[in-house]
């Protein structure tokens, strides 16, 4: 790995190197820049440093400190939140989907959240660039939206629980299919390293340790460093340096017990949701009393997360869902398509939680302990489940501010507020019911619900068109310090209804052309 | 105990391809984790003790999962969540207050110290608990549902769940690196994974109930 001094002013040191941050690293790095990629967490070696644990793999999850409340508290941690190069993608569940074209124009076709200043042609395009990218095993046909090239690998076999999910869905009428997947489905060769084919393990979410999962420290980080970029570890960036002219001029970081200097022409901030905010709060200065970037006042707010109901429910046969990855089939709905009274849409997928994250299901959903806990937990092989991702609208009183209380390093941490909204809540109480009425067209029994969770984040540094309310540009510029950007799911102006984490990667594969663009007209 | 899956062991794969050799190396550290206190005082230990033993009941037929002793550690060496409900205080201050409010409790409600009530008194206390229903002085502000709820639920009942101990008796599979799993679909099953379970697993819970505590 090509290595930088602290004193070596490189084109870009990126902050965050996960779905965001590693696609834009090795972009950059092959169109000629000099990057350093900066991350909080550790590079690791899955296959001499991943157990098959749950517990031991929560090192993959960023554990720091972080304060929650409002109506409806975000639990922080595994779900949505890595520290690890490679970020949260070492740990995804690798669901691998496309927004639906109109949730890009939210605003003026459907009435709801705010346009995206990206078109959805544009983004459809960059899609293809990174499901080719990351292998994504997945269907010929896929059965919602504009067509799309079927996909690079064939789709993955359905454990129980998924076919437990299509014939659900077959019951009801509702198209399902296998989900696209960022695993691959047969060997593939990279450059530099192989990836055998995925083993169904189960484990997907602590932690690919056969290199089958296509994170982005597998795929784009090696990349990154065969095109000249550095990545450097266990980097925790605590503050952006403003320069006498009112640009930036590199990174502060904290790295082996002390702080270090890293001179940069352009800071590229792609820490998430969380992190994102509270790197451009922290780094406020006089000049920029608010935070960096910060003119409109939005930085930290139109926090999105996606609501993440489930229905589970005990079948006659055994399911045992811990084999393979977790959501081997999904069905998406549309509010447009169907006349549903809400905004947004949603779609639901496949369970497989593993014994500590179903306890922890029924701890908290069902309020069980005692013998009651023990008598529920030994059904676990008969268990089948139904989860969603739904679509969250953006409401600014949902955001990140710095707390008093300081971490580790001596920075102060995020508090997080959020409360759902009515709209929100409409949406939920709608899949639930829908994912009641297919596990019970299965013959599951003993039903019950799953009502308070959440996953994915978005929002926090929303990109749009207009400086007043936005506060990056369509290429993820800040636009108030011109070498300052963005580039994670903080943009997101609206969160949809699927994972985000292939839109994130699109994203910034965009950003990486629009860079070089602009670079060749000289308007970095 | 009736077991559910009789002969069923997790560890029996300790050195088949399903387990790799870092997850051995966890898996011993946890069957070795220390089981004196480090965090909390030998007064606070008993009354954790107690308190696993409600949340967590064990059968009396085997060495007990030392619960309290992977919470102790989980403080001891500040293992966070990656978040905080703004009216709790930090994980340690929140076990300390907690696990005195509960003497205190024990205390007012039956004049007796919580290690020495009845299994249904304890439950009774445990369940105001999680009501919210709790308001001694020694609780100083910190709501005892969400300290029911955000500690004392997770950080036990992970620390059983993540025990192969555990494995065993609900059937799960456990480690599987690198060998993984062939056969995926429903009422299929590898040749090692757990066999079949006792019908008696579709009784109903108190049904369930009844049998395992005899």
């Amino acid at each position: 790995m090509r290595e930088f001094r602290d004193d070596e002013l490189v084109d870009f040191a990126v902050v965050g190197t996960g779905a965001g941050g590693a696609p834009l690293i090795a972009r950059l790095a092959e169109s000629g820049f000099s990057v350093v990629g900066l991350d909080a967490g550790p590079y690791y070696r899955p296959l001499e440093d991943f157990a098959s644990d749950e517990r031991e793999q929560s090192k993959l999850y960023w554990l720091d400190e972080r304060i929650v409340e409002g109506a409806n508290p975000i639990v922080m941690g595994g779900k949505n939140s890595g520290k690890a190069v490679g970020g949260s993608t070492v740990h995804f569940a690798m669901v691998s989907l496309r927004f639906r074209p109109e949730w890009f124009r939210s605003r003026s076709l459907l009435g709801y959240g705010a346009d995206w200043p990206v078109d959805w042609r544009e983004m459809w395009h960059y899609y293809g660039i990174a499901e080719q990218a990351l292998r994504i095993a997945g269907p010929v046909h896929y059965p919602w939206g504009p067509w799309r090239p079927r996909y690079p690998y064939r789709a993955h076999e359905l454990n129980g629980a998924a076919e437990l999910l299509a014939r659900g869905a077959e019951a009801l009428g509702m198209r399902w299919t296998p989900t696209p997947l960022a695993t691959v489905s047969a060997p593939r060769a990279h450059d530099h390293g192989r990836s055998p084919p995925c083993v169904y393990r189960g484990f997907c979410r602590f932690g690919c340790s056969t290199n089958a999962k296509q994170s982005q420290l597998v795929t784009f980080i090696p990349r990154a460093l065969a095109a000249g970029a550095e990545i450097r570890d266990l980097a925790m960036v605590g503050r952006i340096e403003v320069g006498a002219d009112g640009r930036v001029s590199g990174v502060h970081y904290h790295r082996e017990g002390r702080w270090h200097f890293q001179r940069a022409r352009h800071v590229v901030v792609a820490g998430y949701a969380i992190e994102t905010p509270r790197l451009l709060l922290a780094s406020a200065t006089d000049r920029y009393p608010n935070g960096l970037a910060n003119s409109s006042g939005l930085v930290g707010r139109y926090l999105m997360t996606q609501s993440n109901q489930a229905v589970f429910g005990t079948m006659a046969q055994e399911v045992r869902w811990y084999k393979g990855p977790p959501s081997l089939a999904v069905t998406e709905h549309w509010n447009y398509d169907d006349h549903k009274d809400f905004f947004g849409g949603y779609c639901w997928m496949a369970q497989g939680p593993l014994p500590v994250e179903w306890a922890t299901i029924q701890t908290s959903a069902r309020g069980l302990w005692g013998q009651a806990l023990r008598d529920a937990m030994e059904k676990y092989n008969y268990q089948v489940g139904l989860k969603m991702v739904g679509e969250m609208l953006p409401d600014e009183r949902n955001r990140v501010t710095l707390a008093e209380e300081k971490d580790q390093y001596g920075l102060r941490v995020a508090r997080i507020h959020y409360s759902w909204g009515a709209n929100d809540k409409a949406l939920i109480q709608h899949a639930l019911d829908q994912m009641q009425m297919s596990l019970e067209a299965v013959g599951a029994r003993d039903l019950f619900r799953q009502e308070d969770d959440t996953n994915h984040l978005a929002g926090t540094a929303r990109m749009g068109t207009d400086p007043a309310s936005s506060v990056v540009n369509p290429d993820g510029r800040s636009w108030d310090i011109p070498n300052l950007w963005v580039c994670d799911g903080s943009v997101f102006p609206t969160t949809g209804g699927v994972n985000p984490s292939l839109t994130i990667t699109s994203l910034a594969l965009r950003m990486a052309d629009r860079i070089r663009a602009l670079a060749a007209r000289s308007e970095l | 105990m009736a077991e559910r899956y009789p002969g069923y062991d997790v560890l029996a794969k300790r050195n088949t391809p399903s387990w790799n050799a870092k997850t051995r190396e966890v898996i011993d550290a946890r069957l070795a984790v220390s089981r004196e206190p480090r965090f909390f005082s030998p007064g606070e230990w008993r009354t954790l003790w107690a308190l696993c033993d409600r949340i967590v009941p064990q059968p009396r037929d085997r060495a007990p999962v030392p619960l309290p002793a992977y919470v102790d550690e989980k403080l001891y060496t500040g293992q966070l969540d990656g978040y905080r409900y703004a009216q709790l205080p930090v994980q340690g201050e929140a076990w300390r207050r907690g696990l005195a409010a509960l003497e205190a409790e024990a205390q007012s409600a039956c004049g007796a110290p919580f290690t020495q009530l009845d299994p249904a008194q304890q439950d009774a206390l445990l369940g105001r608990m999680q009501r919210g229903e709790l308001t001694n002085p020694a609780w100083q502000g910190m709501p005892c549902q969400l300290f029911f709820e955000h500690r004392v639920l997770p950080d036990i009942t992970h620390a059983y769940y993540a025990h192969p101990t555990a494995w065993n008796e609900i059937g799960f599979g456990g480690p599987a690196s690198p060998r993984g799993y062939a056969r995926m679909g429903l009422d299929r099953r590898d040749p090692w994974e757990a066999p079949r379970a006792l019908p008696t697993t579709h009784g109903t819970a108190s049904a369930q109930g009844h049998r395992s505590d005899g």
